[in-house]
């Protein structure tokens, strides 16, 4: 049987006979035999569907548009632009009388139009527990590539042109990285792929191995080629398991096709992949403690030299990217370097997933061009700020990276022009803050952070940080001393200068970046005892205007502290001894007689 | 499945590309539910539940079900995407239970796309 593209309906019901239905049903299908489109589309008459009134009707299936009034003149015209241009007609088309929502095309919307998926190539598109899926979305081609034309030398050589640079925060290169691994003497060499992700709002390798287990797989075979690696391991945090039930649905579909275990694909290459659960803590995330978590020692941090390369995992040299940057390699290697390399800056290529939180419209999980501006991902993609508030910094990096004020919102994002402005890439957080934020909160936010996570080791990082927020916090209750912003500042640079690793030299940047940017807001905190955005609850009163009260008694009820008296139709009156400025009464007042300050 | 050889994998790759395409697959419409983690704590897996149970209730055929990762738009979730045979597929944003069977009936079943729920039509860009 013959299938058909499309199916026209047209009624041949009374009423549409008698308005000349057959007489267009005869120009269509004429029509159709003169485009040689009768094998495509099919001409069905069908019962009266109800709508006389319009008639002669007709429905075009599988679209399900509706033409009315036809006229045998027009429909040349319709089968030309309709079957043949593939452009409804729209003056033909039924149109209420109310203009109804059309639904824009995808391209047309600001969060999708500007990003650019290399890393999340597959999101949304293929099952990720059916390895079959990925395969039918050039899934393994990469390898297969890499297994029948390309040496070890000729891949790390591709990716050493591709520029590729680490998505874990640092932006080492990747190629360079590999090339370490790859020259240093061992029996046994290991790959890991670093899916400890523990910034703060942080969560595109979780995305990743949840939507697309099989390319961070792919990514580790192709490494593993050209690294001449025998073991891969994906350490992964436990706070993860969906993403790490899929990842071990994917390996163990990957073993059984043979595209890890003993001679992958026929060749001589064998390679073989597990996954250990992280037990949670931020400092795993660097790999020196990474490596001593996974052999059972406490997750902390060594010196370096020797680098991992050298002896990483049991003594052996050992490779560690983290997951977004596995991503990105099979689809290096099928599109060649030179593509990868027209996308980004001149330092920076490719892409960059950030996840895009905060007070955004759309917040998500977006992939963006290297050298597109922090104002075009916060307004373009992001749809700018909600509740007609306004944008005043972005908080890129997590608790290693800075916050970038408005100012700046030109700065564009790559490697060099983040860390200039005191911030990081880091592995992808972008946390979007409006006009309500207290600058000086969010550095004792990711201090607090920092503060717990630190792992003891370094003094400067074990007490340093502690200092640093006990400072912070005072300030924010409006015990700020007038000597506090120097010793901040000395702080913060003993602490990055005293510290091992990357947990404690990025610590301070928090504070350092708001000093830098939103100085006069720790003055105000510190010297007037204020807290210009009115977030900190210390340094904020609510009181009632007497003459705006109209007495409803509505605060007093939903006051949880009993803080506010009067009468009924009286003013109230706010007892400052007792409220402990939860904001209840300013959000429930129907007259806005509260004012906060 | 034994170890394949490359020329297999190709094989593979050709043979579950046409089944992954609705005309070989005998199906008239996909409605692909997207569950990453974003989207299952938003409600992801009762919208799931409400179209398996309305396809059982109504004794639909030749819509195909299936599921994969986040799609992106976090702050939309639970979201879902409709596509039929040489179509741009149609995304639908913050779902439940009640929309998504309308959506099954009306649009997977139907053809007409349910335009209060539905964001975009077509597909991302590729790099």
């Amino acid at each position: 049987m013959d299938k058909f593209r499309s199916h026209c309906l047209i009624c041949t019901g009374t009423g549409c006979v008698s308005n000349g239905a057959f007489e267009v049903k005869k120009a269509l299908e004429n029509a159709l035999k003169k485009r040689g489109l009768e094998k495509e589309i099919q001409v069905v008459g069908t019962g009266c569907n109800g709508f006389c009134e319009r008639g002669p009707v007709m429905v075009v299936q599988p679209e399900g548009i509706f033409y009315q009034r036809l006229k045998v003149k027009d429909i040349p015209h319709l089968v030309d632009e309709h079957f043949l241009k593939g452009r409804p007609v729209k003056e033909m088309m039924y149109s209420p009388g109310r203009r109804e929502p059309r639904v824009p095309l995808m391209r047309d919307i600001g969060f999708f139009k500007d990003q650019v998926l290399i890393a999340l190539r597959n999101r949304g598109r293929i099952d990720p527990e059916i390895i079959e899926d990925y395969i039918s979305h050039d899934g393994y081609a990469a390898l297969e590539k890499v297994i029948l034309q390309m040496s070890p030398t000729d891949v790390l050589a591709e990716i050493k042109k591709s520029q590729l640079r680490g998505r874990g925060g640092a932006g080492f290169p990747t190629g360079m990285k590999w090339e370490f691994c790859r020259n240093a003497v061992g029996d046994r060499k290991f790959i890991i792929c670093n899916g400890d992700e523990g910034d703060p709002g942080a969560f595109m390798d979780r995305s990743i191995l949840e939507a697309d287990p099989h390319s961070v797989i792919e990514g580790m075979i192709i490494g593993a080629y050209a690294i001449g690696a025998q073991e891969g391991i994906l350490y992964v945090r436990d706070e993860y398991p969906l993403a790490i039930h899929r990842l071990n649905i994917a390996i163990a579909q990957a073993r059984d096709f043979g595209l890890l275990g003993d001679r992958i694909l026929g060749s001589d290459f064998s390679f073989d992949l597990r996954v250990i659960r992280g037990g949670g803590a931020f400092v795993c995330g660097e790999e020196t403690a990474l490596i001593a978590s996974m052999e059972g020692r406490d997750g902390r941090p060594r010196f370096r030299p020797p680098f991992p390369a050298q002896k990483g995992l049991w003594g052996y040299p050992t490779n560690i990217n983290n997951v977004e940057t596995w991503a990105n390699v099979p689809a290096i290697i099928l599109q060649g370097a030179d593509w990868f390399t027209s996308l980004g800056t001149e330092k920076s290529k490719g892409t960059k997933i950030f996840s895009l939180v905060g007070a955004v419209k759309n917040s998500g999980l977006v992939e963006v061009p290297m050298g597109i501006t922090i104002q075009k991902i916060v307004y373009d993609i992001g749809g700018g700020i909600p509740n007609n508030r306004k944008l005043k910094a972005v908080q890129i990096g997590g608790p290693s990276g800075g916050c970038i004020p408005v100012e700046l919102k030109d700065t564009i994002i790559d490697y060099e022009s983040l860390t200039a402005t005191g911030a990081i890439m880091g592995s992808g957080g972008l946390v979007v803050m409006d006009d309500s934020t207290c600058m000086v909160e969010v550095a004792r936010y990711f201090l607090e952070f920092t503060q717990s996570e630190s792992c003891g080791k370094c003094t400067f990082c074990r007490i340093g940080t502690k200092r640093l927020l006990e400072i912070l916090t005072r300030i924010t209750e409006g015990k700020g001393r007038p000597s506090d912003i120097p010793l901040l500042q000395d702080l913060a640079s003993k602490i990055r200068d005293a510290s091992l690793c990357g947990l404690g030299q990025t610590a301070p940047n928090p504070v350092l970046t708001t000093l830098k940017y939103f100085r006069s807001e720790y003055e105000a905190h510190i010297f007037n005892k204020r807290c210009p955005a009115l977030h900190c609850s210390k340094l904020v009163n609510f009181t009632i205007i007497d003459s705006k009260c109209i007495g409803c008694t509505k605060c007093a009820r939903a006051c949880p502290s009993a803080a506010i008296t009067g009468k009924v139709k009286n003013p109230h009156l706010i007892l400052q001894e007792k409220c402990i400025k939860c904001g209840e009464c300013f959000r429930i007042c129907p007259v806005s007689a509260i004012v906060k300050a | 499945m034994g170890k394949l050889t490359i020329e297999e994998l190709r094989k593979i790759r050709e043979g579950a590309r046409k089944s992954r395409d609705l005309r070989e697959a005998q199906g008239k419409s996909r409605i692909t539910v997207h569950m990453g983690t974003c989207g299952i704590a938003s409600g992801a897996r009762d919208v799931m539940d409400a179209l398996l149970k309305a396809i059982d209730t109504h004794h639909i055929e030749g819509v195909l079900i299936t599921t994969s990762g986040c799609a992106g738009l976090c702050s939309m979730e639970p979201m879902a995407t409709v596509e039929f045979l040489d179509q741009p597929p149609v995304k639908y944003v913050e779902l439940d239970a009640e929309k998504i069977v309308r959506i099954l009936l009306e649009h997977a079943v139907e053809g007409k796309i349910v335009e209060e729920y539905a964001l975009a039509i077509g597909s991302e860009k590729m790099s």
